[in-house]
């Protein structure tokens, strides 16, 4: 029966034998899937390396196998590596910003304390003058009073 | 004046000479002779033997050939160079190839991204909240007419620049691997047709 073939006997025309390598990992019902992987791997590499693992790790394989064949679909020069390329990139711009934030966060938080003491030190500062004021003021009115009263008598 | 090998991509000038021209990797590897013209010459030196050994394995001889043939040639070192890292990244991993790392530096991506949105809203929490003055009044006919804590800070933000900057970063949006096994959040279907891929 021919119609039972998976993707990649189609794609390749040839009988799907039962025991293929290809047909848990590319049904029929997603022909680009193996088109994809044919284009950058070729068939015989790719029933390498899936026989070469167990058979529980294939269709992780098949999966990022298909996902690098897209990758180098759409970015012929750089593939993957370019996604790499961006993800470091990303990567060193947000520990930038999230230096530059914690750095902020830092200056507020001092800043934050700081009124607090400058406030107590002002009000201090405010309440030595009063008192120095005052302490003028006593001591002319005693030099004043000093004054008339050894001019009065 | 003889053919010699470089890494450059400057291949269309290269003239046929009678003295002897060092194979490329590619042609020692597959045992056969390197003509003038070679389209693996500029980029298999025959002292990184590895690096064609390793392409071989995973793409094939003829695929590189015709992944060089379509691109022009200022852009063909790169892609080799891109090819050679992802094939020696499946010999390592023959499971995931680059996909492993790939999925690996965007739960980093995530991790920081969180960070930084934990550490934007403390820095609004510390902008926006109100201090409470607990000082007394102090004595005396004179007071200080200090500024209010809260004003001091937002004048300080102002001061500083923050203003509006420093916000949130956007990430551009890149397409994710299919559901690893170690992903946060995991489809629950690792069968060749769920895979799940968002590309």
């Amino acid at each position: 029966m021919i119609s039972g073939r998976c993707a990649a006997c189609k794609y390749l025309r040839r009988r799907c034998p039962s025991d293929c390598i290809f047909s848990p990992y590319f049904p029929s019902n997603i022909p680009q899937r193996f088109a994809c992987v044919h284009r950058i791997y070729g068939a015989s590499n790719v029933a390498k390396m899936l026989q070469q693992l167990p058979a529980h790790l294939r269709a992780e394989a098949a999966n990022s196998l298909y996902y690098e064949a897209q990758s180098r679909t759409q970015d012929p020069v750089y593939g993957c590596v370019g996604v790499i390329s961006l993800l470091h990139q990303q990567i060193h711009s947000v520990e930038s910003q999230l230096a530059k934030t914690e750095a902020e966060i830092a200056v507020l938080n001092s800043l934050a304390q700081e009124p607090a003491q400058i406030q107590e030190n002002e009000v201090e500062a405010t309440f030595n003058n009063f008192l120095l004021e005052q302490d003028i003021i006593a001591s002319r009115r005693f030099s004043h009073s000093t004054y008339i009263s050894s001019n009065f008598i | 004046m003889g053919f010699v090998c470089t890494r450059s991509p400057c291949t269309e000038n290269m003239a046929s000479s009678s003295s002897y021209n060092s194979p490329c990797a590619a042609c020692k590897f597959l045992r056969r002779k390197c003509m003038p013209g070679c389209i693996f010459a500029p980029y298999f030196p025959p002292e990184e033997p590895q690096k064609f050994a390793n392409v071989h394995k995973i793409f094939g001889a003829s695929n590189v050939t015709k992944l060089l043939n379509e691109l022009p040639p200022h852009q063909r070192e790169d892609a080799v160079n891109s090819l050679a890292y992802e094939a020696e990244a499946r010999v390592r991993d023959p499971v995931y190839g680059c996909v492993g790392a790939i999925s690996f530096l965007q739960r980093q991506v995530q991790r920081l991204q969180k960070e930084l949105d934990a550490a934007n809203s403390d820095l609004i929490h510390y902008a926006c909240s109100e201090i409470p003055t607990a000082l007394p009044a102090p004595p005396g006919p004179s007071s200080i007419q200090s500024m209010a804590p809260r004003q001091r800070l937002i004048d300080h933000y102002d001061r500083i620049g923050m203003g509006n900057e420093g916000g949130y970063y956007e990430a551009p949006a890149i397409p994710t691997p299919y559901n690893l096994p170690w992903n946060d959040n995991p489809s629950g279907d690792n069968s060749a047709a769920g895979g799940g891929s968002n590309m």
